[in-house]
């Protein structure tokens, strides 16, 4: 009972990073109708800002976490400028390519600038973790768990009670009606890129200390955000939340009860259940395309 | 069309492609002959035997994502299925080179099928996603099952064919293959298939509606791909005799893409380009080593942005630039044999519509709807804004499918059949805005509405003078061969018309096909859809413009808020009360202020 508590707690805190990365993904798609392919590589470049910042110049670390989060809003802004903007008004597939050449030139990039050696970054924490009965509760897990829930809680607050937020709203729900009413498309548009590249930086600052910081983690947390989003139902802000957690807990359970080496493997045999039997995943619907 | 008609640019045309033919078959053999006779080190044997073997797995994207349009990211893993199959077959098993390599095509066709069938039904991110989700897995699994695949180690001693142990004849054989694959690539295009690939591509809506199977399209353009990248993988297993997982990896199905890409997608030749130039780049580019992924990502944000269509395809724009499509005078055209039922009195029912309901959640789009169209007779439905006209055509097109009712064409009852089965039983249909396939040309749109289900016209030949028929009924027999972006927008308007007439509809719905025309345009437009009825055509129209539906319509329906509210001759139906209260407001009872 307690092995299968600590399983769940664990399962639910590595759930919440692919939770907040799927919440940028759905963000893209909403505003864009586009898969972003590189939102894992700014969870990356969250990580490996952190490990420059808080190692190599011995930055105090809460410091680092908001020099990282700066810095990664920017990067969102340049991001749009340099691979979405240009095609904006072309169809979905050059843009998918354009954002997967993105992710190959931002991870072979920090490659060559940092080597291919994984970097470890200290958890924000000093004290390892406290225990309630029989289960452990690790600190990182827990502040990974509060910061997803406080970042949920404040992007629904942003969406639903702010003008700007409304604004973003009627920008994914139909751009050119958008920018009839005044509303600056462009410009939400690139809110929308900034946004996402925090939520994926914030990502990559939190799950540094759990993970090795390589130039692969960002994409391989990516894939089981992108899983997680379609079990979800893809473009739902809720599934995309309740799709990360599902899955987080069943590659735990998985790694624990089936196979170590094949963890990987579980989110994507859950997918293709899903893209089976419910293609349109727990929340989504069925739309079809307009004559 | 008598022989001797058939002079002018349908002979110069295939003169042309006989001699293409002919320089191709050339080129092979002196480049095969040039393997087996000139001294190559072992260094440029080696690349050679990769850049052709690639080549060939790049084909199969030029298949799955130029003709069809479809994001396959795990070439390498099909790629990896083919090379294991001849890995662990002729050393593990003890099976004979050959039998290997078709097994492992076969599984790499096999495993794109079952993919495929399971995600093509969904939109466009989804192949993406979970082709990259197949590749880890793959990846996982040749790493982790060490006892079969040999792990991370992977596997030494391939063996080759007995009379091809040397490299040189492999690489011909190598060579023989890319030739065979490059030319069969290039002729799908214009098969049936091919065709139907390319307006999915275009249009994936438009496609279903001339009669193309969407879905069985795709799937076949995704196991085609898988079986080319089988089939490479194959061939380089025997070429390089050891192979190990991370061949396979992610990163080399980028690798395969941004070959495609870098060539131009739509073309085998733009396939051999990317892949020659980026296997000899790193070659000549030696001090990049370390960066070199890194500029293949951005040359892929690059090429998007400045050249969508590869090298390739860009050099072919520039030459169609200086050297533009002219309209021809057309040699003489048999007329369209449009309807078997030419001067017929025969006024039965041919679509019926019964008590057909669509709602979205609560809102009645259409609500209980009753519709009878007579043979030989042009029936319009008009309404104001938002009264379900569209909804109802879409319905009865099958791209929504209604809450309940029926609807039946010539006594078939089409209520549950998907878009592209309607299509075959004779449902034609344009659309409000207009849906061409704009990367083809004007009569291959034509001609994908003439391959209709159930509407056999004949070979190759005799599809493109019925094409061209439909195209000289609506004026447009001369711009042929011109790209539909080069069309006027009323003229592609008629082009979509034309295609439809190809299919030889029993029933032609158009949808507001006045909509965004000039008077002229208009006046042309009613011309046109007089003579059609003076075929014995059976068309039913929506359209806001009731001057143009009260010149051609002999039967009106009317719709508002989803239901028919009048139904009757025009002069009837715009006397009706109810009708004049829809269009110009309710009358306001006496007294009132």
């Amino acid at each position: 009972m307690g092995f299968n508590l600590q399983l769940l707690f664990t399962g639910v805190g590595v759930g919440s990073i692919y939770a907040l990365v799927a919440l940028g993904f759905v963000l893209i798609y909403r505003a864009t109708n586009v898969v972003n392919f590189a939102q894992g590589d700014f969870a990356m470049l969250g990580a490996f800002a952190m490990v420059v910042l808080a190692i190599d110049f011995e930055l105090p670390y809460g410091l680092s976490i908001i020099i990282t989060l700066v810095l990664l809003v920017g990067f969102g802004a340049l991001f749009n400028l340099g691979v979405y903007y240009p095609l904006r008004r072309r169809s979905f597939l050059p843009v998918i390519i354009s954002t997967i050449g993105a992710s190959i030139l931002l991870e072979n990039g920090v490659l060559a600038a940092y080597g291919p050696r994984p970097q470890s970054l200290p958890s924000m924490i000093a004290v390892p973790g406290f225990s309630i009965g029989e289960v452990f509760f690790d600190t990182q897990y827990v502040v990974i768990l509060v910061v997803t829930v406080v970042m949920v809680a404040l992007q629904y607050i942003f969406f639903e009670r702010t003008l700007i937020g409304k604004k973003m709203q009627a920008t994914s729900q139909d751009k050119e009606m958008a920018s009839l009413l005044g509303i600056p498309v462009a410009l939400m548009i690139m809110i929308t890129f900034m946004y996402s590249a925090l939520l994926g930086g914030l990502a990559g600052v939190l799950v540094a200390p759990v993970l090795f910081v390589t130039v692969g983690m960002g994409s391989s947390i990516a894939l089981k955000a992108f899983a997680a989003s379609i079990i979800g139902g893809f473009g739902d802000v809720t599934g995309a939340i309740i799709g990360g957690l599902a899955l987080g807990v069943i590659e735990t359970f998985g790694a624990a009860y089936v196979s170590v080496p094949y963890k990987d493997a579980f989110a994507f045999l859950v997918l293709f259940v899903f893209l089976l039997l419910r293609p349109q995943g727990i929340f989504g619907e069925r739309i079809a395309e307009k004559a | 069309m008598s022989v001797g008609s058939a002079v002018g640019p349908n002979q110069s045309v295939s003169v042309a492609s006989v001699l293409t033919r002919a320089s191709y078959v050339a080129a092979a053999g002196l480049s095969i002959g040039a393997v087996l006779v000139v001294p190559l080190s072992a260094y440029s044997l080696n690349l050679f035997m990769q850049a052709s073997t690639y080549a060939i797995a790049v084909l199969g994207l030029i298949v799955v994502l130029g003709y069809a349009g479809q994001l396959s990211l795990a070439q390498a893993a099909f790629f990896g299925i083919g090379a294991y199959s001849v890995a662990l077959g002729t050393t593990a098993f003890g099976l004979s080179f050959w039998i290997a390599l078709i097994l492992g095509v076969l599984l790499a066709a096999g495993a794109g099928a079952v993919l495929g069938l399971t995600t093509l039904r969904l939109g466009g991110h989804y192949l993406a996603m979970v082709t990259i989700s197949f590749q880890t897995i793959l990846t996982l699994v040749l790493t982790n099952w060490v006892s079969f695949t040999r792990g991370p180690d992977g596997v030494t001693g391939i063996k080759r064919p007995a009379m091809l142990i040397e490299s040189r004849p492999f690489l011909a054989l190598c060579l023989a293959s890319l030739y065979l694959v490059a030319f069969l690539v290039w002729r799908l295009k214009s098969t049936k298939l091919g065709r139907a690939m390319q307006a999915v591509r275009d249009n994936e809506l438009a496609a279903s509606v001339v009669g193309v199977d969407t879905y069985r399209t795709k799937v076949a353009a995704f196991t085609v791909s898988a079986l080319l990248g089988g089939f490479g993988g194959a061939l380089f297993a025997g070429g390089f005799s050891y192979i190990s997982p991370d061949q396979f990896s992610f990163a080399e199905s980028v690798v395969f893409l941004t070959m495609a890409l870098l060539g131009g997608v739509r073309s085998p030749a733009g396939a051999v380009l990317g892949t020659g130039l980026l296997i000899l780049l790193p070659e000549w580019l030696r001090f990049l080593k370390v960066i070199y992924l890194a500029v293949y990502g951005a040359a892929v944000i690059l090429i998007m942005v400045f050249m969508p269509d590869g090298i390739w395809g860009y050099a072919t724009g520039l030459w169609r630039k200086f050297v533009p499509v002219r309209p021809v005078k057309p040699p003489s055209i048999a007329p369209l044999p449009l309807t078997r039922q030419v001067g017929t009195e025969d006024s039965s029912t041919i679509l019926a519509v019964r008590n057909l309901s669509k709602h979205f959640g609560g809102l009645k789009a259409i609500d209980g709807v009753d519709l009878a169209v007579r043979r030989n007779s042009v029936h319009a439905l008009i309404g104001p804004n938002g009264s379900g006209k569209t909804t109802l055509l879409n319905v009865l097109n099958g791209i929504v499918r209604p809450t309940h009712g029926s609807i039946t064409l010539e006594g078939i009852d089409l209520t549950r059949l998907a878009p592209h089965q309607r299509a075959g039983y004779g449902l034609g249909r344009t659309f409000q805005n207009i849906r061409l396939f704009g990367a083809l040309s004007v009569i291959e749109n034509v001609i994908i509405g003439a391959e209709r289900p159930r509407h056999n016209v004949g070979d190759a030949r005799a599809l493109e003078s019925h094409a061209l028929a439909a195209l000289d009924f609506v004026g447009l027999a001369p711009r042929a061969h011109e790209q539909i972006g080069s069309l006027s927008y009323g003229h592609q308007r008629l082009v979509e018309i034309a295609r439809a007439l190809a299919g030889s509809p029993k029933l032609l719905l158009l949808d507001e096909p006045g909509a965004g025309l000039n008077h002229v345009e208009k006046d042309g437009l009613v011309q046109l859809l007089k003579r059609l009825k003076g075929h014995g055509l059976t068309i039913f129209i929506i359209d806001h413009d009731m001057h143009l539906v009260s010149q051609v319509a002999e039967r009106i329906s009317v719709l508002n808020f989803g239901r028919r509210i009048a139904d009757g001759t025009p002069t009837e139906v715009l006397r009706h009360p109810d009708v004049i209260a829809a269009y110009l407001g309710e009358e306001r009872p006496h007294g009132a202020a």
